[in-house]
């Protein structure tokens, strides 16, 4: 009976996983490890670069970030802390909130949390999918992000991304086929090192998202031993008594 | 000396007789299995809720300008604030998980029937408020999520004829969603539906223990003494408390004492359940994005919908017979009605046998297909209403409630299997 | 309970046993629960050291300095105070500041690193109101000395170097905090080279 109820229902949560589907662009697997401590601090030195100039980490603290990633407060403070006074700050700039949102159409967002809003594979996919486009204001576009109002902040790094098209024989029929997106080679990276420095972003913005992430594995990890042996010696007690009943 | 103490106490207050009646000396029948862990899991869950709540709310902040500011204070600044707030989010799915199969096992063992309705009503009661309890805390760390569906759901009671606008405007306290919303919730959900929910579950308890527990096999543990010995009956070996042989007039056939038999079982059950809570929260405390949504981690912003909302998994299989009937009023109706079939169970199971081990084969697929339409209407209600989503909704809500119109009717003449005499 | 035969020995064991790690795991679970009444990331940063510009400090000037949210003072002593300050040993109730209530660089005759720069948190040691600074009408509440603290709540006293004037309701010296001088015009109040 509860064999029958259990495969019906397995069946059902299976074929609806299948439904759901997965999001319409296919996003590439970010090549992130929060345990690498230098990834993380080159992530948080492009944040301070790239990103801080409009976008803000309200919810973080500088003291935070230097104490998880191991920079010393001294160093973190002249080295990636431009515009602030304490080291207990939050990560903010000093831009003009109403005026950036009239620049972009709209305010740029948090980053605080963006990893756990968009997920780590969408941002380092996002970012890796600009490409030039002169209908668009800032005269790119992104295929992860159709129309977005930001510009291309990492195009120094990237160089000019552009859509390639090949003619290719399809069914016997010469057609020009989209084959992905490169650059024009005029930025300061080869393109694995444009996915690299990426991949420190998105790391980053993952652990900002969650900073307690790896204390909770650490954490985690103990308290599961413990609830095991807990679990053992339960079993045994309750054995022991039920020889009463049996 | 500690006797003297405990005997002044006693005069004063019957602690240890209590203790007695309801634990110690509490039968129980003595083939409770698997199914039988949730009733004290619910009650480990209600307990972590509520320290959980009352340390949240010592750093938390009712108001719509720091609600998620401080939601991230407690993640980011408070000493395992964020282990306090996971233990809490996780919990409340945890309560659904665990209270569904709580009332399966009900609905499996015919733990509903004479003389438990009551006892099923209170269970109902319980629900009801859990529901409420959850929608409410839903919206205080004041998300996306919180926000929009904290709007689609007030505004189901906006199909209310004649009032329905005027309602929505007083739940709400403004003409959005605001912090007036915010704070109203935040006084309910910390205060006042813990304490209902506490004395609910209190009569829930005194209700069982007053008409005892049901079992898998649905017979007596109680029976009238007519002086017959009964072999092998492993009740002889204990002492039980008189309030359930009353004098001598009833007999108490294969049930154990509470404690210790079930005292240490269910610690075998506490701690296999602790095993899979700590698991989600210390390495997915998202519950892939159905305990924690993704939107939910950007502050409310009443000028931009998510692209996609449906209400917490708990919750989706009411909704999505909601959206599936094509009147607005009718399907809050039937939403309501969802819950008030199961309320009426008692009534509208008309089989004098209980547990599903003995009844029609029937009965038994019947039962699967409730199964099956909850669990469809509940992924489902997740997903976006396309038309063809929205077609299998209607068939699933329809077999979720041929479930209890079938049952009506082929229960009064069911074709049962003979009952044992005694618990397998 | 029983009448059957029942291996008590390791009934008792096993009972004992779960207890225990039950009880390993109950202290277990409070942690968190206790750990989070600590001062939070917020309260640190809020509590962290700050710095005061003394360059400016006129000879028997005082200024205050919010630290942890008390009133932290920093006074620029004149010749005369610090020479009263042998004067009075024999009025105090702990002149030599045997009370753990400074850094070790403090416990001395003027209770400071510099002679002339005092640093002290201005809250009375009896019921936690802040003392008035007399600069030079202390004589009022002590007969012969110009200069000291008065507080206003109890009438406590204490000389120019915090020390408590026996026969008032004050128990200990005036707290000093730990601090230290980045130059000769600034001072970092709750941090020192031990601490940094």
């Amino acid at each position: 009976m509860l064999k029958q109820l259990l495969s019906v229902l397995a069946l059902v949560a299976s074929s609806a996983a299948l439904a759901a589907g997965g999001p319409a662009v296919h996003l590439d697997k970010a090549p992130i490890d929060l345990h690498d401590k230098e990834s993380l601090q080159r992530g948080a030195k492009m944040f301070q670069n790239y990103c801080l100039g409009c976008h803000q980490m309200e919810y973080q603290r500088y003291s935070r970030t230097f104490r998880d990633l191991g920079i010393p407060d001294e160093v973190g403070m002249k080295e990636l802390a431009f515009t602030a006074n304490k080291v207990g700050d939050y990560i903010k700039n000093a831009a003009p909130k109403a005026d950036l949102a009239k620049w972009f159409g709209a305010p740029p967002p948090d980053l605080t949390n963006v990893a756990r809003v968009r997920g780590p594979d969408w941002l380092y996919t996002y970012l890796r999918s600009f490409y030039a486009d002169p209908t668009r204001p800032f005269g790119v576009n992104n295929d992860v992000f159709p129309l977005v109002g930001m510009p291309h902040v990492l195009q120094e790094l990237q160089g000019v991304p552009y859509k390639k098209h090949e003619t290719r024989l399809v069914d016997g029929v010469s057609q020009e086929v989209y084959v992905g997106i490169v650059t024009d080679g005029s930025g300061e990276l080869s393109t694995e090192e444009y996915d690299r420095a990426v991949a420190d972003l998105v790391n980053y913005l993952e652990y900002t998202g969650e900073p307690s992430k790896l204390e909770s594995h650490s954490l985690g990890i103990k308290v599961m031993i413990f609830l095991l042996i807990f679990f053992v010696l339960a079993f045994l007690l309750k054995k022991e008594y039920w020889k009463d009943v049996h | 000396m500690f006797k003297n103490f405990m005997n002044w106490i006693e005069y004063r207050m019957p602690f240890m007789e209590k203790m007695n009646l309801h634990v110690m000396q509490y039968p129980a029948p003595k083939n409770f299995n698997f199914w039988y862990f949730f009733g004290s899991l619910a009650m480990l869950v209600l307990v972590n809720q509520i320290l959980t709540g009352i340390w949240l709310t010592m750093n938390f902040e009712p108001s719509a300008e720091r609600a998620f500011a401080s939601v991230e204070y407690i993640m980011r600044d408070v000493d395992y604030g964020w282990l306090l707030r996971y233990m809490h989010s996780t919990g409340a799915s945890a309560f659904f998980v665990v209270v569904y199969l709580h009332m399966l096992r009900g609905m499996m063992y015919g733990s509903y029937q004479k003389p438990r309705e009551l006892l099923w009503i209170f269970g109902m009661l319980i629900f009801l408020v859990l529901m409420a309890e959850a929608f409410m805390g839903y919206l205080l760390p004041w998300g996306q999520m919180s926000f929009w569906g904290a709007q689609v759901i007030i505004s189901i009671f906006g199909v209310i004829p004649g009032i329905g606008d005027d309602l929505t405007l007083w739940i709400r306290g403004d003409y959005v969603i605001s912090g007036a919303t915010l704070n109203r919730f935040f006084a309910l959900h910390v205060i006042a539906l813990p304490l209902v929910l506490v004395i609910l579950v209190f009569l829930h308890i005194i209700a069982l223990h007053e008409v005892g527990s049901n079992n898998p096999d649905g017979i007596d543990v109680k029976r009238p003494n007519d002086g017959t010995k009964i072999d092998n009956n492993v009740s002889d070996k204990f002492t039980f408390h008189e309030y359930f042989t009353k004098g001598g007039k009833k007999i108490i056939v294969d049930a154990i004492p509470f404690h210790p038999y079930y005292t240490v079982k269910d610690i075998v059950g506490v701690v296999g359940f602790l095993l899979v809570f700590c698991a989600v929260i210390f390495f997915a405390p998202e519950g892939g994005g159905f305990f924690l949504e993704p939107p939910n981690f950007e502050p409310a912003n009443p000028m931009k919908t998510p692209d996609h909302i449906a209400p917490v998994w708990y919750f989706t299989p009411f909704y999505a017979i909601l959206r599936a009937v094509p009147d607005q009023l009718f399907g809050a109706i039937f939403m309501f009605l969802a819950i008030i079939f199961l309320a009426l169970l008692p009534w509208l199971d008309r089989c004098p046998v209980r547990s599903v081990r003995y009844r029609s084969t029937f009965h038994k697929w019947n039962l699967v297909n409730f199964c099956v339409s909850f669990v469809v209407l509940g992924v489902l209600g997740v997903l976006p209403a396309t038309p063809t989503y929205t077609l299998i909704a209607q068939i699933a809500s329809f077999t979720y409630f041929a479930f209890f119109g079938l049952l009506w009717l082929y229960s009064k003449n069911e074709k049962t299997k003979p009952l044992p005499v005694r618990l397998s | 309970m029983s009448n059957a035969p029942v291996d008590h020995g390791r009934r008792r064991f096993l009972t004992i046993a779960t207890s225990v790690v039950g009880g390993v795991g109950a202290v277990g679970a409070a942690v968190p629960f206790i750990a989070s009444w600590n001062p939070s990331e917020k309260a640190k940063q809020a509590g962290a050291a700050v710095t005061a510009n003394i360059g400016k400090l006129e000879p028997g000037q005082l200024i205050r300095v919010e630290w942890r949210g008390k009133p932290v003072w920093v006074v620029k002593r004149t010749p005369e105070m610090l020479e009263t300050l042998s004067k009075v040993e024999g009025q105090l109730r702990d002149p030599a500041s045997e009370e753990e209530q400074q850094p070790a660089y403090a416990k001395n005759q003027h209770r400071s690193k510099k002679p002339e720069i005092f640093v002290a948190v201005g809250i009375c040691t009896h019921l936690g109101c802040s003392p008035t600074y007399k600069m030079s009408d202390f004589d009022a509440h002590v007969e012969g000395i110009a200069s000291g603290f008065f507080c206003p709540c109890h009438g406590s006293t204490y000389d120019m170097a915090g020390r408590v004037f026996s026969g008032v309701p004050a128990p200990k010296n005036l707290m000093i905090p730990p601090y230290m001088f980045i130059d000769d015009t600034t001072v970092i109040i709750g941090a020192d080279e031990g601490t940094a």
